[in-house]
């Protein structure tokens, strides 16, 4: 049973492959059965494949290679895929909840004529996603990273008559590569010190070569961090997922909140030994996901774009994901990788719905009231919201619990912030929903959307409330923390945060009996806002830091330097055909003449004299 | 018969220099006769010195060609002369640069 | 000295001034005739050693039918006074200095190659009988390519020569 564990990745790759080569000539239904039904036959396998994982109770991670790759001195990575824990946790999330948002792009999309190639780039990130999670190997592993960064930047811009979604996807390219430049420098590193690329192989020589605390497993360890922080958006590459809203809502549900971006996360539990052999590597891990975490938080609660709300959630939440790993709580990360793709996912195809139904408005200041006119939507808000809010018995309060509990026992200024954040996290989201399903109606919706929307939509809610009680499967996987005895006060703390920011946000956004214009309207209150608003200010700083001087360098070598070296032989060769044309006279008795010349020349060479 | 070959070697370096020095197009080509006749004594007293016919079999050949030359140089020239109204060779530089 | 050998200075001599004076002539009907002389005193070299077909060929051919191409043409281009004038134009003494002294180099050079030969070696003359057995021995091919050229010779002096009688004809 656990070979078909090679038909998992083929299924969309058939699929990505057959739309590709019949270029949007196929009619609709085949397109959305191919398309949809590629990626079913994934998760049924993947199903059964983990239905026996864990009826068998097996801990050992399994192998399967299909077939060699690059075999040269030595260095052998192979196409192998590595099954255990981890990668079964991953591989559900990515084709469960990849599933349900194909199905409900089949129909978000119906009236898109670019319909056939939505679905060709859909199926293959799908593949190349798969081939991430499941790579055996460093070098496969970078192959479905690229291959998603692809496809991002090609799902991104998919809309590519507009200048502007080509600028956002090249944007999410560019800095999505400045991070996988790093991160390719770190596996030359470790090649080059330990000889292999093959995970676990790689692992157990680390152990053995490196002591806790030395230079070069800091250094590559920093390394793969960038690498994970340009993918999953955290500081300081995060500039790029708030822009990449301009793709279509399933994308954004399926790669910017529940899968690509989690690749970081995954890779650095995936080498979770090299961070433990480089504290000072998963220190900043921590640093940097909890300071991503506040600064998305805080630009979150001045948004007014629905969907950029959404997308600085997801950089917040990423930001507890990083915090959990950089304390030490490996499984507690995961699990809330797992509940965050419910209920993130839940939140943007609930955002489509909406804005499916008012005609393409995202300014959630024109929209209003709209509670009893799209139920489904609004169920999917208030669900998707409560999770990530953290309110107790939904699937996020259980994993983003267990985070910030690890992150006292670490650090407790690590915990004051993850309460901190929490706290704004409630109140942005039900910010959005107040405004958004509450008040008058601004704008009138059209029908909600058909059953194709709704039913994924339902089942994840399900997804999001039950989620909590799943156990993620990687016990075998990761060192297990040590059960110390919780701080009681901390413990009971922990929850109450965000009931108070839900309380606040009724207060200040339904009742709206709690004016804080005061603040909100005092010189430093505006100021402070549009910071926030622009996001800390940080596309203006990388702006004027990276793209301003690089440009005025471009504008600077326009006549460019290397060219005129190549331009300046060819101006030789001309200047030279021009001096020797005027040996070309056109009289005989000079050509004559040199004639004799030459002749005489040559006579006294051969004859010795000269 | 070391002589007669100076005496060659000296005709064919005159009628170089007729070649290189003149303008008139007849006289380049006479030059050029003078160059190949010299070419013809060498032959001839070459072949007397070794006592075989090679040398006068030569001079023949050399006629021949020294006559077909002449007859297409001469009409060469009289094309030349009608187009450009002039025998001067350096009037024919249109191939230059 | 012998005759022979006094013989042989003296056409040399011949050859020698009139080539030079046919060189350095202003009017180019002096200079062949001068050019024929000094053909006529290579025919006589040619017999002194021994080659009399050779001299009959080179006074019948040369001399007798390729100088008489020229002196036609010159003829036939009719410049008269008008040519002299031009040529006075043309031959600047101050031209002779770059030319004759690069071919005096090489004469130099070649009486260097030929100063490391053996010399005054007599030579024995060679009759005719003997040159035509050869010539159409051995050289048969070399015969008939010879031919070939001479037909090609004629077909391009026709042709070239044609249109300028048919233009004349056309101008009257």
């Amino acid at each position: 049973m656990f070979d078909l564990i090679s038909f998992i990745p083929l299924f969309p790759l058939v699929s990505f492959v057959i739309l590709f080569a019949t270029q949007g000539n196929l009619g609709k239904l085949p397109v959305a059965i191919l398309g949809v039904g590629s990626i079913g036959l994934s998760a049924t396998i993947v199903m059964l494949i983990a239905f026996q994982w864990l009826t068998s109770g097996a801990t050992e991670p399994h192998i399967y290679t299909i077939t060699s790759w690059i075999s040269v001195a030595g260095f052998n990575p192979r196409f192998s895929f590595l099954l255990d824990g981890l990668s079964l946790t991953m591989m559900l999330v990515i084709t469960g909840v990849g599933f349900l948002i194909h199905l409900y792009s089949s129909l978000f999309m119906e009236d898109d004529e670019d319909y056939s190639r939505f679905f060709a780039y859909m199926n293959l990130f799908v593949c190349a996603m798969l081939v991430l999670v499941l790579a055996d190997n460093l070098l496969l592993l970078y192959l479905g990273w690229e291959g998603v960064g692809l496809c991002s930047y090609l799902l991104i811009g998919f809309w590519y008559e507009d200048e502007s979604n080509g600028a956002a996807a090249r944007k999410a390219f560019i800095i999505t590569r400045i991070g996988d430049t790093a991160m390719a420098l770190g596996i030359f590193l470790l090649f080059m010190h330990l000889g292999t690329l093959e995970i676990q192989p790689m692992l157990q020589a680390a152990n053995q070569m490196w002591a806790t605390g030395d230079k070069i497993p800091t250094i590559a360890a920093l390394l793969i961090l960038g690498g994970a922080v340009g993918k999953s958006a955290q500081l300081p590459l995060q500039t790029w997922l708030p822009d990449a809203m301009a793709g279509p809502t399933p994308v954004s549900a399926l790669i910017h909140a529940a899968t690509m971006v989690t690749a970081g996360v995954y890779l650095i539990a995936r080498m979770h030994e090299l961070y433990l052999l480089a504290p000072l590597a998963q220190s900043t891990v921590a640093v940097v996901g909890l300071a991503t975490l506040l600064i998305a938080a805080f630009t979150a609660l001045t948004q007014t774009d629905i969907k950029r709300i959404l997308a600085y959630s997801t950089i917040s939440q990423i930001g507890y994901m990083f915090l959990a790993l950089g304390v030490g709580a490996w499984a507690s990360g995961i699990f809330h990788l797992m509940t965050h793709a419910f209920f993130k996912a839940l939140l943007f195809l609930g955002a489509g719905a909406v804005v499916y139904s008012l005609h393409h408005e995202h300014d959630i200041f024109k929209m209003g009231g709209l509670r009893k006119k799209l139920p489904v939507a609004f169920w999917s808000f208030m669900i998707g919201s409560a999770a990530l809010t953290a309110l107790p018995l939904t699937s996020g309060y259980f994993s983003k619990d267990e985070i910030l509990l690890a992150a006292f026992k670490v650090e407790p200024w690590l915990w004051a912030g993850g309460v901190l954040g929490a706290f704004l996290t409630s109140i942005y989201s039900f910010r959005l929903v107040f405004i958004v399903f509450f008040g008058s109606t601004n704008t009138e919706p059209s029908e909600p959307a058909g059953l194709r929307m709704a039913v994924p939509l339902m089942i994840l809610m399900v997804l999001a409330m039950i989620g909590g009680f799943f156990h993620v499967p990687v016990d075998a996987v990761f060192p297990l923390l040590p059960e110390t005895h919780h701080n009681q006060t901390i413990a009971i703390i922990t929850p109450l945060v965000p009931l108070l920011g839900v309380l606040l946000a009724y207060f200040l956004f339904l009742r709206k009996s709690l004016n804080l214009s005061f603040l909100l309207d005092s010189s430093m209150g505006r100021n402070l806002r549009k910071f926030f608003f622009s996001h800390w200010a940080m596309d203006w700083l990388y702006d004027r830091v990276f793209v301003v001087p690089y440009k005025t360098f471009a504008r600077l070598n326009q006549s460019d330097v290397v060219d005129q070296v190549y331009e300046g032989i060819a101006n030789v060769t001309s200047i030279l055909h021009y001096l020797i044309s005027f040996s070309q006279t056109g009289h005989l008795r000079w050509y004559a003449l040199t004639m004799v010349t030459g002749l005489v020349f040559v006579l006294a060479i051969i004859l010795g004299i000269i | 018969m070391e002589q007669g070959l100076v005496l060659a070697a000296l005709l064919f370096a005159m009628g170089l220099v007729g070649v290189m020095v003149r303008r008139n197009i007849i006289l380049i080509l006479m030059s050029v006769e003078v160059m190949l006749n010299a070419c013809g004594l060498a032959f001839i007293v070459a072949g007397a010195r070794w006592g075989q016919a090679d040398g006068q079999i030569m001079f023949m050949l050399i006629l021949a060609i020294a006559a077909a030359e002449v007859s297409v140089g001469l009409g060469l020239l009289l094309q030349v002369h009608r187009r450009l109204g002039s025998i001067d060779i350096d009037k024919t530089s249109r191939l230059k640069g | 000295m012998s005759v022979e050998l006094f013989l042989f200075y003296m056409a040399a001599t011949i050859s020698l001034v009139s080539t030079v004076l046919a060189l350095t002539r202003y009017n180019a009907t002096h200079a062949l005739i001068y050019l024929i002389i000094s053909l006529l005193a290579s025919a006589i070299i040619f017999y002194l050693v021994g080659a009399p077909f050779a001299a009959v060929l080179e006074i019948v051919i040369y001399a007798g039918a390729i100088m008489v191409l020229f002196v036609f043409v010159v003829m036939m281009l009719n410049l008269g006074a008008q040519g002299d004038t031009l040529e006075h134009e043309w031959l600047k003494p101050g031209m002779w200095i770059l030319p004759t002294f690069l071919c005096l180099i090489l004469f130099m050079e070649m009486v260097y190659v030929l100063s490391g030969s053996s010399h005054l070696l007599p030579g024995t003359a060679v009759s005719p009988k003997e040159v035509g057995i050869k010539l159409y021995g051995p050289y048969v091919l070399a015969v008939e390519i010879a031919s070939m050229l001479l037909l090609a010779g004629l077909v391009g002096a026709y042709h070239l020569g044609r249109r300028y009688l048919m233009d004349s004809r056309g101008e009257d």
